[in-house]
């Protein structure tokens, strides 16, 4: 038995990866349900939003570079990451204005607001492919590994490797200080207190004189900056094709659901359940298990799942929570 | 839903004048030859027989989302496990596929439908989540144990040809229920655990089971031979070839004033467009039919007011599981109609952007609720789309035509293919907001 291969193994097939994973969908879900906490539906142009932000930091990052401008080490993209916001989200307020609001003042049913969202989805969708196209791009540039494979087996002597790369420890290092500063503002300032106080009654928000506008306002700016540094940091870590954030769509729905909509803790540790179980689901375990049993041949991979399926994860989680806890695990809403 | 709805009644002639705008459409693309038209008559039916195919989608669509406000987003899935069909049921059967594996398949597909219904039983009586997990366990092992093999074997059978289980040999025809059935199955699992919580949980469900179902025909070699595509699928219609070497036809053709090649085409193209009425027509006669009848009064009655409905003792999750699976056998039917038209079997062609979302722009536009509305808008919007590939390049063309060579025009030229996907958002929002009720509003 083998138990330090076996364990970094793990760590670099499993954990890293899915911790990684985690911490985009938990940034993705984060921006839905907090949509879902204010304005009461499920955004299907999220994905899309997520899209677009990107497609503009690639843009302006190309543009930097094109200066000759780099943050060393850290991925150009940083630098150009708040244009992204910045643009993002001067469109869903223009979205807002344009479309959402209407429905507001109608107090329209929730699924008119779904399909509205849909309309949407494809203007952003056609926004996107009109800025960048439909082509695959990867834009990261700075260090690739903090610990490469190589040097990680000679420092450790050990048989397998382990790598790190410099964009999943940069999605977690984001990740937290985005989780801090989100959870900071919606506790202890004052507008992140009426945010929540709006979203737990509105009646009774709108008696205190909560002006509902600007706390819709918010939302949809938090919203477009969580989405674009999701996003980014998707695109960093894997590449940028604009298809595949609408695919990420249902992983991102799955985890928001899990945690409960509207739960912020919960879509965080929803999006890590979904990114662990993903990845644990469609890892074929026969290299772990090897190190642990030597004298074990096993006939197959030991994979549960092809990771073509890997939607099929997220689905059946999804399925799972609908059938005994609709509202989630921390309890969201329940209109 | 009732609360933005139109409030005027619509002209009775409003219906047959738009049905009339869209059959000038149609003409003028087989007459007329000029930068918007194609005055090619194959062209035209082409594009009417995948509109009369969307007509069909869209009125499974109109039957969850306007008799039921039921939000469908695995239109796309539907589509593609009703294509399933068409393979299974018409195509000749593989020599050596069923004798290399096919009853074990049966019996893992068996075991793991029965390991499902075992697991809620055991469920629903004891109430141990443990328990149900362990048989889930069971029966997900004893599944693999059967199912692997024979996968194994039936793809390594002739794979460079088939390397699937192959099909039935059956009348193709027979096909398209076989597509509803299939839908209708999946349909009904699926409402079963999204149907009953809130309205946007079937929404994401069914994203789900849609990118699911076509991501199962992308990769099961064994089903349909995954990306590598079926074709030559049997057709229910003659072969333009058999036309051509018909002299009979040569002769009735140059009556006429076509060549045998055009001729041929044009007439298989409306052969397929007969049979599709024929569909569309019966679809519709039932439709309006139920629509007429208590049960249908009383789905209206749900749709527009849950709780008075439920109230008066209708159970209101059961009717919605009815007309969930109802309208997803349906879009089965429309989705091994047209694997039958195309002839081919290709995964990789079906796009939710495309076989969901636009499905839901041409119910939307032509008016949810009403029956001749979906079809309406479904050919119109069809007829857009297709056009819009032509239209939007030589627009663009036009604007930018003044400006310098250089990066910029290129890439506009470049991009004018995108434009379709704003303007059909576009369409969407605004019919939504300004004309709730669509072309052809609900009477």
């Amino acid at each position: 038995m083998d138990i330090l291969n076996a364990l970094v193994a793990f760590l670099n097939f499993v954990f890293i990866p899915a911790a990684a994973y985690g911490a985009q969908l938990a940034l993705g879900a984060l921006g839905v349900t907090l949509i879902y906490a204010i304005l009461r539906f499920s955004n299907f142009a999220h994905g899309d939003t997520m899209a677009f932000g990107t497609a503009i930091t690639i843009l302006v990052t190309w543009g930097l570079q094109s200066w000759g401008v780099s943050l060393g080490p850290l991925p150009t993209a940083l630098l150009a990451l708040p244009v992204g916001i910045a643009a993002t989200a001067a469109l869903v307020l223009g979205t807002d204005r344009a479309v959402y609001r209407f429905y507001r003042a109608q107090r329209a049913a929730p699924i008119i607001f779904v399909m509205a969202s849909v309309g949407v989805m494809f203007v952003m969708n056609g926004l996107t492919r009109l800025l960048i196209g439909v082509d695959e791009y990867r834009f990261d540039d700075g260090a690739r590994f903090i610990i490469a494979v190589r040097d990680f087996r000679e420092w450790s002597g050990l048989a397998e490797g382990l790598a790190l790369r410099s964009t999943q420890a940069l999605t977690l290092v984001v990740t937290v200080i985005v989780c801090a500063a989100l959870f900071w503002f919606l506790n202890r300032t004052k507008s992140g207190k009426a945010m929540r106080a709006y979203s737990d009654n509105e009646d009774l928000a709108l008696l205190s004189g909560i002006d509902p506008e600007r706390v819709v306002r918010l939302t949809w700016i938090i919203a477009a900056g969580l989405a674009t540094i999701a996003g980014t940091l998707y695109g960093l870590d894997k590449s940028f094709k604009a298809f595949n954030y609408f695919q990420i769509l249902l992983p991102i729905f799955a985890a928001a659901i899990v945690g409960g909509l509207g739960n912020p803790v919960g879509a965080i540790a929803g999006g890590f359940l979904v990114a662990f179980s993903e990845v644990a689901v469609t890892y074929p375990w026969v290299k772990v298990a090897g190190y642990l049993f030597p004298g074990w041949q096993p006939g197959g991979l030991l994979q549960l799942l092809g990771t073509e399926y890997k939607f099929a994860v997220s689905f059946v989680i999804l399925i799972v929570v609908l059938l005994f806890r609709p509202t989630g695990l921390f309890r969201g809403k329940s209109v | 839903m009732s609360s933005n709805r139109q409030a005027s009644a619509a002209s009775p002639w409003r219906a047959p004048i738009l049905f009339a705008a869209l059959a000038v459409l149609f003409l003028l693309e087989g007459t007329v030859r000029n930068g918007l038209f194609s005055g090619s008559w194959n062209t035209a039916l082409a594009i009417l027989n995948m509109g009369l195919i969307s007509a069909i989608t869209a009125l499974g669509v109109n039957m969850q989302w306007g008799y039921a406000g039921l939000f469908n987003t695995g239109v796309v899935g539907f589509l593609a496990i009703g294509g399933l069909a068409p393979v299974l049921v018409s195509l000749p059967p593989v020599q050596g596929a069923w004798d290399a594996g096919g009853p074990r398949l049966i019996g893992a597909l068996l075991a793991g439908l029965g390991t499902l219904a075992l697991a809620k039983i055991v469920y629903t009586r004891t109430g141990r989540i443990w328990a149900m997990a362990l048989v889930l366990l069971a029966g997900l092992v004893a599944y693999r144990w059967l199912f692997d093999p024979a996968v194994l074997a039936i793809e390594a059978n002739d794979s460079a040809r088939t390397g699937n289980i192959g099909g039935l040999g059956l009348p193709v025809l027979l096909s398209w229920i076989v597509g509803g059935a299939f839908a209708a199955a999946a349909a009904w699992g699926v409402g079963k655990v999204a149907l009953g919580l809130r309205s946007d949980y079937l929404a994401i469900a069914t994203l789900g089971i849609g990118e699911i179902i076509v991501a199962v025909l992308r990769n099961e070699n064994w089903l349909a031979r995954g990306v590598m595509n079926v074709t030559s699928i049997p057709r229910p219609v003659p072969y333009e070839i058999d036309l051509q070497q018909n002299p009979a036809f040569v002769d009735f053709a140059a009556r006429w004033g076509f060549g045998a090649a055009e001729a041929s085409g044009i007439w298989v193209k409306l052969c397929y467009m007969s049979l599709f009425l024929v569909v569309l027509l019966g679809i519709i006669l039932l439709a309006e039919l139920a629509l007429k009848s208590p049960w249908g009064r009383m789905m209206r009655a749900i749709r527009d007011n849950e709780t008075a409905a439920e109230a008066m003792g209708k159970d209101v999750t059961a009717r919605h599981l009815q007309i969930f699976v109802l309208g997803s056998a349906v879009i089965g039917i429309a989705g091994a109609m047209m694997i039958t038209l195309d002839g081919l079997m290709a995964p990789n062609s079906y796009n939710p952007l495309r076989y969901t979302f636009l499905i839901w722009v041409m119910v939307i536009v032509g008016g949810s609720g009403n029956n001749w509305g979906s079809v309406l808008g479904a050919v119109l919007i069809w007829f857009l789309w297709i056009k819009a590939e032509v239209w939007g390049p030589n627009l663009i063309g036009a604007l930018v035509g003044p400006l310098p060579e250089g990066d910029i025009k290129a890439h506009l030229l470049g991009s004018a293919p995108h434009m379709r996907f704003i303007a059909m958002g576009l369409v969407l929002l605004l019919v939504l907001r300004f004309a709730p009720r669509g072309l052809v509003p609900e009477r």
